[in-house]
């Protein structure tokens, strides 16, 4: 490996509440090489310079997650961000927006996760197939109305980039949203009605303001604002079909 | 110490985790179920799996011939018996998935597609994408919300587990935010933490991936099995060891040397068509190809780059729009990651470690050697991967593996009754774990860095037990394991807070890393021949099966080296063959077919 011939200053906003009241920022200069990315930069300055500093990464390969934060004030994951677009730097570096810290770089998934598991993302099967029966058929096109939707890796950048997110925690947001469109549109489920509760509630969709900016940072081309818009279509024929007389009642 | 009571608790939330938890739920809703992981479920490392998952499916194919693959491509070193109960089972688990919403890719009539893989025979490859183990973990995750009974222990990290009356009794572990520890007291431990692959140098996996619970079950006498049996795969990115899945080939895609050369044909693996054929080529396994390209770096036919030697995977003739529909991720990867355009332009590849084959000892039920502990996933030696896992078997693996896994740890769970178990010595044990856990938070007398010892274990590893392996190199890196084991106990930490200390809890992956390296040196100085993955240099290069037809057995010895024993493998319908891929492997394969037929 060739020897590195610069370095860049990379700002960490530490937060350590066992030490600090409130977040400060702390400067580290890094060799640099034209490979490397804003997370392989923080892993120098905790091998050989400050083994204090507090972020979560594993896959490396904007997969698994865990390395979303705020990078020169965009919600960006450190992996896929690379220092040689940054330069001259300084490279400013923080916890996602609108997210509890926890410590650093980290913030707190818990209300993401809580957000997750009260939108019923599983299949609730429109009708029953046994193992030996084999596997529903769906069609290339009926996959396609639920790949993009079923890609969101959780990574919470989606969330940071929210101004009604920020404004309003109880909103279910962008990404929770997404997946509970996939489910709904997905050919094999029939758990739309259990799931309209959520989304006509004032924190589902209608808390949404259209900006956009949730698709614009989806590292996964998600496009969760277009989640949000159909299901507020869906949600208004919702609203509108409760009106109607039930046929055969 | 708190002290949380389970019926069955789980060490690892990726696919072989998440499977295992569902099947307790599943076998009994009233088993309480602790799931813990170091991450939250959806960050496991199953998400980075990108290829597909095996399976017979296609009316042509045949058990038989996913059998014989499997144990050929393992160079006889599987256990039949599960290799036998794992293809009948494979369908069926993936039907599982698909129920549960897994986004599978179809063909034009809605069934499922399959894609060929490297060393499989007829296409049985399940994938979504190039995405598989992202979409499998996701859906696994999520469908396991619907069960109540699965308590999830997020962030939570396994320093230790708990043993009394014979037998496995529970975990300690560290609520990372806070830096508490917590008793799970529980009747069955379910080990499914992954693999070791961080213990190389170069290497395809997440940072996470550091042998926790391989080290885990090794310190309480458990034996680690076939542990110097570690993957190459040949498609990865210089400089990080990222995977260019292998369906890149299984698409069509070429390995070019510097002459653009499909240097494979050299090797045993030709004839080179320009279309995929099966077990030929490109589509050969693992092991041979990245064989291929050490012999192709000797031979000064290689590319030097600043990231060191690489051949090209070639996708272009596959052009943009296939490339963007089956490969997505590869595109994404190759233009983000190294500028280059796989539409327009070869990408530079080379080989880095992927997979432990070996793992802790199991069954064929997944019990290990103790009592009430049971492992799944790459953590585990269940013994269908022999010598040299196959491409997409692992996915499989999880989901048959993991509820085989969940059924028997709640069997056992439940036969145990509902008897008080002796909570104080259990506390015991925890307490002196926490006292040990906390002196190394706490130090400040040390002088070695985490970073550097890991840094020295990785390249130690990478020069003595890479692709080829010789005594004098092997016998160097025992040396250099047992001296950063020695200095391993004068690590020194920057951070001594609570909440949130990862140097910590890189320092304890540290001691699991090293314990689990000085496994796989051990176990491959003491493998004299040449088989799959372990591959020698110096008057061992033929497979012995006169003499090590056998597992090999790690014991743990405290401070000093492991102890290298030996067991059987089952043999049940294949006799030991030739592995040969290609025309050649054809043939062979023709001969073996004709000798079983002649045995009835």
């Amino acid at each position: 490996m060739a020897e590195p011939t610069q370095t860049i200053e990379i700002q960490v906003l530490r937060y350590r509440p066992e030490q600090e009241t409130e977040p400060v920022w702390q400067s580290y200069q890094v060799p640099f090489t034209e490979d490397m990315s804003v997370l392989q930069g923080l892993q120098y300055i905790k091998d050989e310079i400050d083994g204090s500093v507090s972020f979560r990464w594993s896959c490396r390969m904007a997969i698994c997650g865990s390395c979303g934060m705020m990078i020169n004030r965009k919600p960006s994951l450190s992996c896929q961000t690379f220092l040689r677009d940054l330069l001259p730097g300084p490279v400013k570096v923080e916890a996602l927006d609108h997210l509890p810290i926890e410590r650093d770089l980290v913030v707190s998934v818990e209300p993401f996760v809580k957000k997750l598991e009260s939108i019923k993302p599983y299949i609730i099967p429109k009708e029953a197939r046994a193992l030996s029966e084999g596997e529903y058929l769906q069609t290339p096109a009926q996959l396609e109305k639920i790949e993009q939707f079923s890609s969101c890796i959780n990574c919470m950048l989606c969330y940071a980039a929210c101004p009604q997110f920020g404004l309003n925690p109880e909103f279910t947001g962008p990404g929770v949203l997404a997946l509970l469109h996939r489910y709904n549109a997905d050919s094999r489920d029939g758990g739309r009605a259990e799931r309209m509760e959520i989304l006509n509630a004032e924190e589902g969709v209608w808390s949404c303001t259209a900006v956009g900016y949730c698709s614009e940072v989806c590292p996964k081309g998600v496009d969760p604002a277009n989640a949000v818009n159909q299901n507020k279509v869906n949600s208004a024929l919702d609203y509108f079909i409760r009106f109607l007389p039930k046929k055969g009642a | 110490m708190q002290i949380v009571q389970a019926d069955v608790a789980i060490i690892g939330a990726g696919g072989g985790g998440l499977r295992a938890a569902i099947a307790v739920a599943e076998a009994d809703p009233k088993l309480r179920i602790a799931l813990v992981s170091k991450v939250y479920p959806m960050r496991s490392h199953t998400v980075a799996a990108e290829g597909g998952a095996a399976a017979v499916t296609q009316a042509h194919d045949s058990l038989e011939a996913h059998f014989h693959d499997t144990v050929a491509g393992g160079d006889w070193l599987c256990e039949q018996d599960v290799v036998e109960s794992f293809v009948a089972q494979a369908h069926e688990s993936l039907v599982q998935m698909e129920h549960w919403g897994c986004p599978w890719s179809r063909k034009a009539d809605g069934h499922v597609n399959v894609r060929a893989f490297g060393g499989m025979k007829i296409e049985r490859t399940w994938f979504a994408a190039d995405k598989t183990g992202f979409h499998m973990l996701h859906t696994l995750f999520q469908t396991s919300i619907k069960y109540p009974s699965i308590q999830r222990f997020d962030e939570y990290f396994c320093v230790d587990l708990v043993k009394d009356d014979g037998r496995v009794q529970g975990a300690v572990v560290i609520h990372i935010a806070t830096g508490e520890f917590t008793l799970i007291q529980a009747k069955a431990v379910i080990i499914a933490t992954g693999g070791a692959g961080r213990v190389f140098r170069e290497n395809t996996n997440g940072g996470i991936v550091t042998g926790d619970g391989m080290a885990l079950a090794y310190r309480h006498g458990v034996p680690l099995r076939d542990m110097e049996f570690v993957q190459y795969h040949p498609t990865c990115m210089p400089g990080t060891g990222l995977l260019f899945t292998e369906a890149c080939r299984g698409e069509g895609g070429f390995l070019l040397n510097n002459d653009g050369y499909r240097y494979l044909q050299d090797y045993g693996l030709g004839p080179a068509t320009p279309e995929p054929r099966n077990k030929a080529m490109e589509l050969g396994p693992r092991d041979r190809l990245s064989q291929a390209f050490w012999h192709e770096k000797q031979k000064g036919r290689t590319v030097k780059t600043r990231h060191g030697e690489v051949v090209h995977l070639d996708l272009r003739h596959l052009g943009e729009k296939k490339l963007r529909e089956r490969l997505p991720q590869i595109y994404e990867l190759a233009v983000e990651y190294l500028g280059v355009d796989p539409a327009k332009e070869p990408i530079p590849v080379l080989p880095a470690v992927h997979y432990t084959m070996g793992g802790i000892v199991a069954d064929g039920k997944t019990a290990s050697t103790l009592p009430g502990l049971y492992s799944v996933g790459e953590c585990s030696s269940v013994g269908i991967h022999g010598a040299n896992r196959l491409g997409s078997n692992s996915l499989t693996e999880l989901i048959v593996f993991g509820k085989i896994a969940g059924e028997e740890a709640a069997r056992f769970a439940k036969a145990q009754g509902t008897a008080t178990p002796p909570a104080a010595r259990l506390l015991e044990q925890a307490n002196a774990t926490q006292a040990a856990a906390q002196g190394l938070r706490a130090s400040t007398s040390g002088t070695e860095r985490v970073a550097t010892l890991r840094k020295e274990m990785a390249q130690t590893m990478e020069d003595g037990c890479g692709i080829y392996r010789t005594a004098v190199t092997m016998q160097q890196t025992c040396t250099k394991l047992a001296e950063l084991r020695q200095r391993y106990k004068s690590v020194k930490l920057d951070d001594h807070s609570h909440g949130w200390n990862t140097e910590w809890l890189l320092a304890i992956e540290l001691g699991y890393l090293l314990e689990v390296a000085e496994a796989m040196a051990h176990s491959a100085f003491n493998r004299r021949e040449s088989r799959g993955s372990h591959q020698r240099l110096d008057g061992f290069e033929a497979r012995d099966d006169v003499n090590f037809l056998q597992h090999s057995l790690a014991y743990f010895q405290g401070d000093g080296p492991p102890t290298i024993a030996y067991g059987p493998v089952k043999i049940t319908r294949s006799q030991p063959g030739t592995r040969a891929y290609g025309a050649a492997g054809e043939k062979a394969d023709a001969e073996q077919h004709a000798k079983e037929n002649a045995n009835g």
